[in-house]
């Protein structure tokens, strides 16, 4: 059989290219997230800048509606959704006693979609016309109208659903049928739960979306008319089916970042996840409500009142098994003997940011107040708190929670502080004041706005600075602990649990070759 | 949690909520600054800024109370400080207390929320009715009772835009036609569009509604005081979508009255002026000030944007047969982001605007169109 | 590996991923120029897809040597399992799009633009309707007397004919696996080959039905939300169609030459599955498109 000379790690350029393993796939995710978050970074950079007072500074509007459009994009698509894909490629098979994730060419094939789709996406911006400047949303029929960097994004995303949809059905496959015997559904890691919804999400979601823009795709060039009053369709529609995947979307931004929350804090409280049993069913909970609440971004599209009095009551119902999660949480830490390294911090640190983002969210929630809220810089402020402070900050917090057993080294400690610290303030001066920019009347997506807004915009403009400075660090500490840095125990963390924990660091290249019995 | 980490905490926390408190203490007073909702002017308004203010004191008290708990926690129940980890792992009861809670809170915020959401949506028993239409980037107002029209547009000049001249009080908020309303009236609003979706919203009378094209949205207000409001529009419609503001003017029922007459009398010089032939210096002069508004496409110097909006200059139409020409600007381009004019512009206007363009940005085809020649185009 | 779950199989490091990313690429970036009229744009679209199909034939040919060897024990056997199936079920989430998008249209879009007198006046809605400004509808399968109108697709000609033709191969289909689970390998032949036999003859029918639409019934893609909802839904189904036919026509040759036994024939089933689902989704069309 082909397989003897698995125990040795190919060399070279091909053991990237063409690999079947699940941990080089796992870093080929991270590294292409990494790159994305500094090129949808450096596009944040340029609306903050833009944004720092009145007045037309350093692009002209259409470039800034390009900036918007593809940060919006680069982030979700680019960057959280393979950051979490390469946590889910690394840790799942470690943390169910698998061999491998379940279909491991596959895989390689999910990763190597993801490169050229992004490139599809960067191309736009050279199109005659430069990129779509009409948001992420994608809203028809301003992208019907939309020049040819429109294709580009169309069949971008096309190529990173594919990448998706293969991948979660990987991650299904494999947790479903590569468990070790004895872990039962209800004794899998929390981390492993989510990811198993989360999956279940992309694969209703994400082929809704590809249906979405292969009807933009059509409009725009095949005369049909989804999208077009004159024709009996409706701009309206294109944003009924967007959102459902959209408002899914968001939980797949989110859910596995709760996952990791729940691996994370037990370790530092040194005592077990408090609700295991809840906190399954709140998330399957949140995945079947995520289904019916897609309206409430289109509240003032004029909707019968019917729908809006569903969607607004449906909307309101996800606060109550989220609100589960964050009480088992703080119950988790409640009576325990806590120590705060690097991925308690990140961890702590997201549970509260998020809680900031899905208390806005719930003020979202209220129809008559939304049409105020709608299309401001309140909703912007909502949105980064719930993914910045509650999946960007697990995304670190994974990082440095598994760094050691990837590399085999302990990062330094007081380097990975200063990084949250300083994303922290950053973070939370960028987007702080935005609450009271929406308030007070600023819509989002201008390049220029009324004086009134100038001071708040500042502090705003100066937060994203540090924040985005701040990563340098991060950059320079896992250059530093792939490198070298003291050796990593096989638990690294006292009081860890976990199959991941038992094997030595760095993890060898084929976990479990034989299963380790589960009790 | 070193101690050098919990004082950089605290340089986060500590602004963080004295903002919060600010602007908690604030929007009690009602007060005029840039925290919170500006100060309503309507009934319906007043009621969504008091169910705005009952749910985030409801989020804040829940917020506080969660994370006391945490932070409790964080300070006493550390190993540092030699505590030792409990082991219990759930509660059935607590659980179902904390899902039943929440549950009753919301209920709570619903309740409310429901009764102002089926106020806002009763349009009946109006005494006036306004059709909005949003354009690329501009709005059209027609007072469907008094036969009026007219566009509104961004008045900000570009030299203020551009850093090039002081900012003025209103920068970007204001507009060249003002939208008169009486107060104390009902008004409807129809609201729809004719290329993309626009939203035309004005917080002050806590209207917002999406403008799409092909539908009629309907809304209402009351004004409760005279004064000028200002709004955007809010949904991206383009590359001006942030040069698109709204100014309404609320006014008394006679200075209404008096205003209705005065747009009247306009509207009869218009029409006068229509029917006599224009030299060709009056209508370049006139068709510079109507192509302010092309300009946002094909650019103040005709040269267009590459890949997206022809140019004027050297454009094969505006060389070619007068015909052709009147007949893009009049209808458009269907399904391109070039607009039927025919609508926004009277006779005068629009052979004024062809007329220049024919002669200005070096083309000199010497042409004159008149209004008399697009008359009969109608 | 070895051991007792070693038994896994771990495939080798494989190009076939990426080159098949690469030719995804190369199709994406022709249909591109290609709808955008740049010149290069067909070639670098058959490029792209002459990429694919070598890439496939090599991957497959891959797979089907390891399952020969007997590499794939019951547990990969299972993974391939739950793979097909969530595949078919993320298919079945991309038909739901359009078909929400015909149940939108038809409930909602046209009842409000007909009840929107100031834009549209005289626009009455109803269904068929290619919209207030498009082409007006006549009776079915007549064809127009005028340049702007336009004739739905009857129900009860091809599309009933094509129904029948679907339903009975699903039943062949079946009758085939039944051969192959007792190891009668004429019965799983013939059966199979009749099973080709009728999806090809549905796909020629819809080609017909096409061809009448677009030639003599004026019903086109441009024919409003009608013409979009039944050319985008029956044209994605018709696709599939035609992905099944592929995947059943190898199959076919797969069962000639002896691959499969009667307890180990995965990709048997998956097709199998396939089929079946593309199967259901005409139903759908039946009902929904043609029929109400
Ligand atoms: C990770 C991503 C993420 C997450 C998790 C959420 C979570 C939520 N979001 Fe958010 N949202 C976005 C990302 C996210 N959102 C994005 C990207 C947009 C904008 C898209 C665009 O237009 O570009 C958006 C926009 C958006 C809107 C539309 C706003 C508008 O455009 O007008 C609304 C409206 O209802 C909304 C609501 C909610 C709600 C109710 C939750 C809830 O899930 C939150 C639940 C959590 C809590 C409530 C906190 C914890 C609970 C407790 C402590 C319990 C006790 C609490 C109570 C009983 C009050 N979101
Ligand atoms: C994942 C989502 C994400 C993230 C991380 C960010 C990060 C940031 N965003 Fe935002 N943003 C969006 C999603 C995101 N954004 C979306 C969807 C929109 C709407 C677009 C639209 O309107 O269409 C938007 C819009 C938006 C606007 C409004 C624009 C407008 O309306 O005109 C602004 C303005 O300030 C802004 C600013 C920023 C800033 C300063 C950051 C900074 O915080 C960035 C700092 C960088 C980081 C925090 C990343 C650090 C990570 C790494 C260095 C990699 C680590 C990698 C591994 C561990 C593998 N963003
Ligand atoms: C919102 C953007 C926009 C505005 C505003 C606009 N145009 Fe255009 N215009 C276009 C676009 C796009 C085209 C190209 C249409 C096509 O694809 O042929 C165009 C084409 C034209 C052409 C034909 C040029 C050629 O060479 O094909 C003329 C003439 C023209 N516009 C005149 C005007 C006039 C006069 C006005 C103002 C009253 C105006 N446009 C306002 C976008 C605009
Ligand atoms: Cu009009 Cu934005
Ligand atoms: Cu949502």
């Amino acid at each position: 059989m082909s397989t003897d000379h698995h125990e040795d790690r190919p060399q070279g350029l091909t053991r990237w290219l063409f690999t079947t393993n699940h941990k080089d796939i796992g870093t080929l995710y991270l590294w292409f997230s990494f790159t994305m978050a500094v090129v949808g970074g450096i596009m944040s950079l340029v609306i903050r800048s833009e944004l720092w007072e009145p007045g037309l500074q350093i692009v002209e509007p259409g470039f800034f509606n390009q900036m918007t459009t593809l940060h919006g994009l680069i982030m979700v698509f680019g960057f959280v959704m393979p950051a979490f894909v390469g946590l889910a490629n690394w840790q799942l098979p470690m943390m169910i006693g698998a061999p491998d994730m379940a279909l491991p060419r596959m895989n390689n094939w999910s990763f190597w979609l993801l490169p050229p789709a992004a490139t599809l996406l960067v191309l736009s911006l050279f199109a005659p016309g430069g990129a779509p400047g009409v948001g992420w949303t994608l809203y028809a029929p301003l992208s019907t109208r939309a020049g040819m960097g429109m294709d580009f994004v169309i069949l971008s995303i096309h190529m990173l659903g594919i990448s998706s949809i293969l991948g979660s059905i990987n991650i299904i496959a494999t947790i479903l049928n590569m468990r070790a015997p004895g872990m039962i559904l209800m004794k899998m890691p929390m981390f492993v739960w989510s990811w198993l919804i989360t999956a279940f999400l992309l694969l209703a979601a994400i082929p809704v979306l590809a249906g979405a823009v292969t009807m933009l795709l059509t409009d725009r060039h095949f005369g049909t008319s989804f999208f077009d009053a004159a024709g009996g369709g409706d701009p309206v529609l294109f944003q009924h089916i967007f959102w459902f995947f959209g408002h899914p979307e968001v939980y797949i931004l989110v859910l596995p970042a709760f996952g990791v929350f729940s691996q994370i804090i037990p370790t530092f409280a040194r005592k077990p996840l408090f609700g295991y049993t809840s906190m399954v069913f709140a998330t399957a909970t949140i995945a079947f409500l995520s289904f019916i609440v897609w309206a409430h971004h289109m509240y003032t599209v004029g909707m019968p009142m019917g729908g809006e009095l569903f969607f607004m009551y449906a909307t309101m119902l996800i606060a109550v098994p989220t609100g589960v999660k964050v009480f088992n949480w703080v119950s988790t830490m409640w009576q325990g003997s806590m120590t705060f390294e690097t991925p308690m911090l990140w961890a702590i640190g997201g549970v509260f940011t998020f809680t900031m983002g899905g208390i806005t969210g719930l003020m979202l929630s209220v129809t008559p107040a939304d049409f105020q809220y709608h299309d401001t810089y309140f909703v912007v402020a909502h949105f980064h708190y719930t993914i910045i402070g509650g999946s960007v900050l697990a995304i670190f917090a994974a990082v440095y929670y598994w760094l050691p057993k990837w590399t085999g080294h302990m990062f330094s400690e007081p380097l990975g502080k200063t990084h949250f610290w300083l994303t922290l303030i950053g973070f939370n001066l960028t987007f702080f004041p935005q609450h009271f920019l929406g308030l007070a009347g600023m819509p989002r997506r201008i390049p220029d706005y009324a004086l009134q807004f100038t001071g708040f915009n500042e502090v705003s403009t100066v937060g994203s600075f540090i924040t985005i400075v701040a990563q340098l660090i991060f950059f320079y500490l896992v250059f530093k602990c792939i490198r070298g840095g003291k050796k990593a125990t096989d638990q690294v963390w006292e009081d860890a649990e976990g199959l991941e924990w038992a094997v030595p660091s760095p993890a060898p290249y084929h976990t479990f070759a034989t299963p380790p019995q589960v009790k | 949690m070193s101690i050098s980490s919990l004082k950089s905490l605290r340089s986060v926390v500590v602004p963080m909520s004295a903002g919060w408190s600010l602007f908690l203490v604030g929007g009690l007073a009602h007060a005029d600054y840039a925290l919170n909702f500006q100060k309503p002017v309507t009934e319906i308004g007043r009621e969504v800024y008091d169910l705005h203010m009952l749910v985030v004191w409801i989020i804040t008290v829940i917020f506080v109370g969660v994370f006391g708990v945490m932070f409790y926690s964080l300070f006493k129940h550390r190993k540092s400080r030699g505590h030792k980890a409990a082991t219990f792992h759930e509660s059935t009861t607590v659980e179902v207390i904390w899902t039943v809670i929440p549950f009753i809170i919301l209920l709570v915020m619903a309740i409310p929320s429901t009764a102002t959401l089926i106020k806002m949506d009763n349009v009946s028993g109006s005494d006036m009715t306004v059709k909005i239409t949003g354009y690329q980037w501009k709005w059209k107002y027609d007072y469907m009772d008094h036969d009026i029209s007219f566009i509104s547009t961004l008045s900000t000049p570009q030299d203020q835009i551009k850093n090039k001249a002081e900012k003025s009080e209103n920068y970007l908020l204001e507009v060249d036609n003002e939208l008169v309303l009486p107060v104390g009236k009902k008004i409807r609003f129809l609201v729809t569009a004719a290329d993309v979706i626009h939203a035309w919203w004005v917080p002050q009378l806590a209207l917002k509604k999406d403008a799409i094209p092909g539908f009629i949205n309907e809304i209402w207000t009351k004004i409760d005081e005279p004064g000028t409001y200002r709004g955007q529009c809010a949904e991206l419609c383009g590359k001006d979508h942030g040069f698109m503001p709204i100014v309404v003017r609320a006014v008394n029922e006679k200075d209404f009255t008096t205003w209705v007459k005065e747009q009247k009398a306009i509207k009869l010089a218009a029409v006068a002026a229509a029917d006599k032939t224009w030299s060709k210096d009056e209508l370049m002069q006139k068709g510079k000030k109507v192509y302010a508004q092309c300009a946002a496409c094909h650019g103040a110097t005709g040269k267009g944007v590459p890949g997206v909006f022809p140019p004027m200059e050297g454009s094969k139409i505006v060389a070619g047969p007068v015909a052709e020409h009147l007949n893009i600007v009049m209808n458009g381009k269907p399904n391109t982001a070039m607009a039927a004019y025919a609508a926004q512009l009277n006779d005068i206007d629009i052979a004024a605007v062809v007329t220049y363009e024919r002669n200005a940005f070096g083309n000199d085809t010497g042409d004159v169109v008149q209004p008399a020649d697009v008359k009969v185009l109608r | 590996m070895s051991g007792a779950q070693g038994s896994y199989y771990l495939p080798n490091p494989s190009p076939y991923p990426l080159v098949a990313s690469m030719g995804l690429f190369l199709l994406a970036l022709g249909f591109v120029f290609f709808v955008n009229d740049v010149a290069m744009g067909p070639w670098a679209m058959i490029a792209g897809a002459a990429v694919i199909v070598l890439m496939m034939f090599r991957w497959f040919g891959v797979v089907i040597s390891e399952s020969q060897s007997g590499a794939y024990n019951q547990q990969v056997d299972s993974s391939f399992r739950m793979g097909m199936a969530w595949f078919i079920f993320s298919e079945v989430m991309f038909f739901a799009a359009f078909f929400g998008a015909l149940f939108y249209v038809r409930q909602f879009s046209v009842e409000w633009l007909a009840g929107t007198e100031l834009l549209w006046p005289g626009y009455e809605g109803g269904w068929p309707t290619a919209g207030p400004a498009g082409a007006e509808v006549i009776a079915a399968d007549t064809p127009p007397s005028a340049a702007n109108q336009f004739s739905p697709m009857g129900a009860w000609g091809i599309p009933a004919i094509n129904t029948l033709l679907l339903l009975t191969s699903g039943a062949t289909l079946t009758v085939a696996h039944w051969g192959l689970r007792k190891g009668n390998r004429s019965q799983l032949i013939i059966w199979l080959a009749l099973t080709v036999v009728l999806g090809i003859s549905f796909l020629g029918f819809q080609a017909f039905e096409y061809a009448h639409a677009y030639s003599e019934l004026g019903l086109t893609l441009k024919a409003g939300v009608y013409g979009a909802t039944f050319f985008m839904l029956t044209g994605f189904h018709g696709f599939h169609v035609t992905m099944g036919v592929i995947m059943l026509t190898v199959i076919l040759v797969r069962c000639i030459k002896g691959h499969f036994s009667a307890d180990h024939h995965f990709a048997f089933e998956g097709v199998a599955w396939y089929w079946h689902f593309v199967d259901v989704v005409w139903l759908g069309l039946f009902v929904f498109v043609y029929w109400l």
